[in-house]
């Protein structure tokens, strides 16, 4: 296999110091509601202008680039063991470029690696496909809105929530609450519905791949997404728990098949720093969206 | 709501004169502390009887930049330069609300004037701003690249291998650094008011 490395590289720079466009222009539309002179719209004007400041300095928007979440989509053939090794070795070395902090802390003994490598670190998801390119998506998740998600047991009675889209909405709405602004934001929400504690968690965060206009297949679900959103923004939280009109820039929901004992609802807080790059790889030439 | 000069070491009279809103600048010597340091500290500084003798000396170093002085809540990304100087490439604040169980003491123990963080602290640390005469300032989180960009120099670096590069004690000169009071020397929070009145509209929401 050729060596992809630069590539990877490349891909966690724009990933970690170029925000993509949909978020950036949510932001904007979000500066334009909050009122003139407001907290609201100043923190927003800061984090316009960091935005800006990053992407032409190519340094980091966030100081916390958080866990590197690649999903690699490859086609028959291709070797998962080598493309492991090229994506870890980019990672070591966009960390000594200073695109990458160092975020990788042994549990035990509280030891930070210095290279983001360490044995589950950073996370991988493999998948065969039957497309004759390699896609590898990577998103940046950040540790402080990390600690703000949030999952749910249904039937829950400390707020109402039964076994429906009703229940989800509640608990949704809770779980924003709960965040205040010590997550960063406003945030993208993502939201499964189903699975398994651990599966659950990962669909959640699997939401935040999505286009930020892009709306849910199923109109149901479509529905609660958009009424989600004006929800949440009724909260008052604002940017970074200042106050104000916008707490979550988007919501996105999905399912997954559970057990009939089980009705998890999980709630991934992603920062307005939302940070996700996608690799193509085709015909030995590389571009990235 | 006003737009303020902090120059360190800051006076109690000129905390006390801090309301929630201000807007501020911030110039002079600041140190970050985030989780680990927190840890370090308690267990160094303050729970034992007597600081061990290994640890005095980043004691009395601690004691002199914090007495009137500024704790900044990050874990910075840098850079060494070719003559092996440190720079802050991007900075922004990380949540505050994890040293909470910690703060108070903290405050106390070096006569702090500020913390600077995001997300707001509790009521044990607004009690103690109260007490102490300091206030929890808040940056922009995510803002890393423009903050960074407000940091002059870096004069020096404790337990960078003890704590990893995030969680080390940075020691850094800033020229107007922005934030916002958020917890003032009055008892009043923003974070406090911002909790009440989402709850309230959480509530009318789930009547719905």
């Amino acid at each position: 296999m050729e060596n992809l490395v630069p590539h990877f590289v490349e891909l966690i720079r724009r990933a970690a110091t170029d925000l993509p466009a949909d978020v950036e222009a949510a932001l904007r539309r979000a500066r334009g509601q909050e009122e003139a002179g407001s907290a609201a719209q100043g923190t927003l004007d800061a984090i316009l202008e960091n935005v800006q400041m990053s992407r032409e300095r190519s340094t980091p928007i966030c100081q916390d680039t958080g866990t590197p979440i690649f999903y690699v989509y490859y086609p028959t053939g291709w070797s998962t063991l080598t493309l492991k090794k090229q994506i870890r070795e980019a990672v070591a070395e966009a960390t000594a470029k200073s695109y990458l902090r160092p975020n990788s802390v042994n549990s035990l003994t509280g030891r930070n690696t210095g290279n983001n490598l360490g044995e589950d670190f950073p996370y991988f998801h493999f998948e065969e496909w039957e497309e004759d390119y390699l896609k590898v998506e990577l998103m940046l998740k950040g540790g402080g809105c990390e600690n703000v998600g949030a999952q749910y047991s249904l039937p829950d009675t400390r707020m109402d929530a039964d076994r429906d889209l009703e229940g989800v909405r509640r608990a949704v709405l809770d779980a924003v609450y709960q965040a205040q602004g010590m997550g960063c934001a406003p945030a993208v929400i993502g939201v499964a519905i189903g699975g398994d504690r651990g599966t659950s968690y990962l669909k959640s965060k699997e939401q935040f791949y999505r286009p930020l206009e892009d709306a849910h297949p199923d109109p149901k679900i479509a529905a609660l997404e958009q009424r989600l959103i004006e929800e949440a923004n009724e909260l008052g939280v604002g940017p970074m728990g200042f106050g104000g009109k916008t707490t979550v820039l988007s919501v996105k929901i999905d399912s997954l098949e559970r057990l009939p004992a089980c009705y998890f609802v999980s709630a991934s807080y992603m920062c307005w720093a939302d940070r996700r790059r996608t690799l193509i790889y085709r015909d030995g030439q590389a571009t990235i969206e | 709501m006003a737009h303020i000069e902090l120059h360190t070491p800051i006076s109690e009279a000129a905390i006390r004169a801090l309301h929630v809103g201000d807007q501020v600048s911030l110039h002079g010597m600041a140190v970050t502390a985030r989780d680990a340091a927190h840890k370090y500290i308690m267990e160094n500084f303050i729970r034992p009887p007597a600081v061990p003798a290994s640890e005095q000396a980043l004691h009395a170093e601690l004691q002199r930049l914090w007495r009137g002085g500024v704790m900044y809540h990050c874990g910075p990304v840098v850079r060494q330069d070719d003559a092996g100087r440190w720079h802050f490439v991007s900075a922004g604040p990380t949540t505050s609300i994890r040293e909470e169980p910690y703060e108070a003491d903290v405050i106390a123990h070096f006569g702090l004037r500020a913390v600077i963080g995001k997300g707001g602290m509790g009521p044990k640390t607004l009690a103690a701003c109260r007490e102490h005469g300091a206030v929890y300032l808040h940056a922009v989180g995510g803002a890393a690249t423009l903050i960074a960009s407000s940091v002059q120099e870096v004069t020096a670096v404790y337990k960078k291998e003890a704590l990893g590069v995030p969680e080390a004690f940075w020691v850094i000169r800033v020229a107007g650094f922005p934030a916002v009071v958020t917890m003032d020397a009055h008892g009043q929070s923003l974070h406090e008011r911002i909790a009440e009145g989402s709850a309230q509209r959480l509530a009318a929401l789930m009547a719905r």
